[in-house]
């Protein structure tokens, strides 16, 4: 009897939290005209690799004032929200339903491929159970190609290369690198370290038959905090130079260790310039030796794209590490303003096979058949900066060159997407 | 070949020592009051960030001194006013606090230091190779590091074998009863132990703060290992926390430097397709499978000598 009261009570508190919650999560209703376009970003705000996701989000922030002062999209300003997938497939799920529960339509993730395919699934399923009320997902940095293959879909684009793109770039520039005899592919184990690791064997089979691949090595994903040992096994092996897909803390965090151990060979990277790579980079005394592929970087003598950094490292002391953020979000703007609407759907025709000049110059285009961009690729390695260079890394004084291009055209790999555009 | 072997081994011990700074606290609090402390390496975790913030105002010998002490102290008081409390309602109940502890340190340290790694460097008056092996720098650092964690383990067997208080210590660990009989303060004794197994892993965050990475999810990564050390080295061993620690930093680290699989062995034997369940089993690396080896060795131990290689009762 003494308990029947709380029970109660606890029932009607149930009630009433059940009913608040659902309330909550119901859609708030489409926003009107002039309203601000909010744009989800969904990437790891906590955790070994919230660095990056971090000054991903930086990098985005300063994007959208840029494009809000030559005034926004269709009139309407834009606006990023963060949300923090905590690096987990299932987190990242329920954050890209809460956004979309918070009347969120477009959707922006880069980090992991794993999680980008779960939420390109996601999208393509909601939108064939929700017409009318599409929702659109920009990825920017999750470069697995079976995102534009067998599991492409119409409401995904990818702004940045692919794998296999970069991989094509990195071995046509070691075609010339004839002092690379011993390579030693190190990545992460999942998905995208696989893809590395294989296009790597493949690719150097093709272009460089006589380059030996003396270790390939997978370590767990963000979650060595010394990486010495896989430096003393890189050093016994005898390899001359190292290909790895590390991004986050896993590429900072090896290359630092190579310093400690005075370990001096060629890095051919995808992502060395992540937060704390240059500092490693200089410590271990590597001068033009790291090389990492990317659609842009800051030295590029190329006038508006350096105003533009000028003006992010003035602002938030960080360089921009996505140009290719910067082809999205305009593109997303120019697409929204050519649609006169912020309907996904409406945009999404546009951006489907459209044509854009480039952050670093050059002409890009958001290739029809799988959503793939194609863009002019650039190899640029690290060393001390030399005088027509502005911008230097990390204050270390040095800074990236550029060490080769590949034009937009040559670096179209085929695709086997077929793609269910929707009617 | 040699210089592997001769690396590998520094790196192993190295990671084993640290491993032991930890353990060893863990040990001597699981195997005196029962409780298996769950916010132990929460309290590496803090010394870390201690130790970075007091470096950035004082140096890194303060650090080094002040950030143990403080942690130490917190550890005293959690003991004193939460585990004790507590205590009277069970070793569920104590486990259950522990658990929510870690969280809340975790979440009082992203408030403070945020969620991103804090920038915690290697002082530079020890930032260069102290000795090259073959052609292999090591970082004075690391040869430091090392060192103390030496100098470290002899003090604590010293003053567990040769002082009074480490005599009262070990009594308290079999016969608690007795030593209150004797007119000894047992839950005393309890606080102090409790502040010096957290002021030791502590002093492991300052030293492998500025090695590594100081992040707030730095405990949950090396949280689990800990107890894989307890259990194998046999509870309340320090000895046995010894061993286990050098025994798991050195199959951790040698296990990274094998590229032997199945195929190796196998391979001119059965030789399965591409693509199969088989491939990819025959084709994993020892490197590969290493991070789970010390599970595997827990799942061992637990099974053929549940005492641990060193301890006299059972896990």
């Amino acid at each position: 009897m003494k308990w029947q009261m709380p029970k109660k009570l606890l029932g009607l508190a149930a009630v009433g939290l059940v009913a608040g919650a659902g309330y909550l999560a119901l859609p708030q209703k489409t926003e009107a005209q002039g309203a601000t376009i909010k744009i989800a970003y969904v990437d790891p705000l906590s955790g070994p690799m919230a660095g990056i996701g971090d000054t991903g989000l930086k990098n985005f922030q300063f994007i959208l004032e840029e494009i809000n002062a030559k005034g926004g999209a269709n009139g309407q300003k834009l606006e990023v929200v963060p949300f923090d997938n905590k690096l987990n497939a299932q987190e990242t799920i329920v954050q890209v339903q809460k956004a979309i529960d918070s009347g969120i339509r477009i959707i922006t993730q880069g980090n992991g491929t794993a999680f980008a395919i779960a939420i390109s699934e996601f999208v393509t399923k909601y939108n064939e159970r929700n017409p009318g009320k599409e929702v659109i997902y920009l990825n920017y940095a999750a470069v697995d190609p079976i995102l534009t293959n067998a599991k492409c879909s119409y409401w995904h684009f990818r702004w940045d290369a692919n794998t296999e793109q970069k991989m094509a770039a990195i071995t046509a520039f070691l075609k010339d690198k004839k002092d690379v005899k011993k390579m030693y592919l190190i990545n992460q184990d999942y998905a995208f370290g696989h893809g590395v690791r294989d296009l790597a064997v493949k690719f150097l089979k093709e272009k460089r038959p006589d380059i030996e691949v003396v270790g390939n090595e997978l370590h767990p994903l963000a979650k060595i905090t010394d990486f010495a040992p896989y430096i003393a096994k890189i050093k016994a092996s005898g390899a001359d130079s190292i290909i790895t897909g590390n991004w986050g803390n896993d590429i900072s965090l090896l290359i630092k260790a190579a310093a400690d151990a005075g370990l001096q060979v060629n890095f051919f990277t995808f992502y060395a310039g992540g937060t704390g790579g240059p500092t490693a980079i200089k410590q271990a005394n590597l001068s033009n030796r790291v090389f990492a592929v990317g659609e842009g970087f800051a030295n590029i003598p190329h006038k508006a794209s350096q105003d533009f950094e000028k003006g992010l490292r003035d602002k938030y002391k960080v360089g921009l590490f996505y140009p290719r953020g910067v082809n999205q979000l305009r593109m997303l703007a120019a697409a929204i303003t050519q649609a006169k609407s912020d309907d996904p759907k409406k945009f999404a025709a546009v951006l489907h096979g459209m044509k854009f000049e480039v952050f670093n110059g050059g002409e890009g285009i958001m290739r029809a058949d799988d959503h793939q961009f194609m863009q002019p690729m650039y190899m640029a390695s690290f060393g001390p900066i030399k005088a027509d260079q502005p911008f230097d890394e990390e204050n270390t004084g040095w800074g990236w060159s550029i060490a080769g291009k590949v034009d937009s055209k040559d670096t179209a790999v085929p695709t086997t997407c077929k793609m269910n555009k929707p009617s | 070949m040699a210089e592997l072997i001769i690396i590998s081994t520094l790196n192993g011990v190295l990671y084993g020592m640290l491993l032991f700074l930890m353990a060893s606290g863990l040990t001597l609090i699981f195997s005196m009051m029962g409780v298996l402390n769950f916010a132990h390496a929460s309290f590496y975790m803090l010394g870390a960030f201690l130790g970075y913030q007091i470096s950035q105002w004082a140096g890194f010998v303060p650090a080094l001194i002040l950030a143990p002490m403080i942690a130490g102290g917190i550890g005293a008081l959690v003991e004193r006013y939460g585990l004790r409390t507590v205590h009277k309602n069970g070793h569920v109940a104590e486990l259950l606090f522990t658990f929510g502890l870690a969280f809340i340190i975790e979440e009082v340290i992203q408030m403070i230091w945020g969620k991103l790694s804090v920038d915690y460097r290697v002082p530079s008056w020890l930032d260069f190779s102290a000795f090259t092996i073959y052609a292999t720098n090591y970082p004075a650092y690391k040869t430091f590091m090392l060192l103390f964690s030496i100098v470290i383990f002899i003090g604590l067997i010293f003053l567990l074998t040769r002082t009074r208080a480490g005599l009262i210590i070990q009594a308290s660990l079999s016969h608690p009863n007795m030593v209150g009989m004797l007119g000894h303060n047992v839950p005393r004794v309890f606080m102090l132990v409790f502040g010096l197994g957290t002021a030791l892993a502590a002093i492991a965050g300052v030293i492998a703060g500025a090695a590594y990475v100081t992040q707030s999810n730095m405990a949950a990564l090396l949280g689990p290992i800990l107890f894989v050390v307890v259990v194998v080295g046999g509870l309340g061993s320090l000895w046995g926390a010894f061993v286990a620690s050098l025994l798991i930093g050195l199959l951790q680290t040698f296990a990274i430097a094998s590229d032997w699989s199945l195929n190796k062995f196998f391979g001119d034997f059965i030789t399965p397709t591409r693509g199969t369940l088989l491939f990819d089993v025959w084709n994993v690396t020892i490197a590969q499978v290493g991070p789970i080896l010390p599970y595997l060795l827990l799942v061992l131990v637990l099974i053929f000598r549940p005492t641990g290689l060193f301890g006299t009762r059972e896990t």
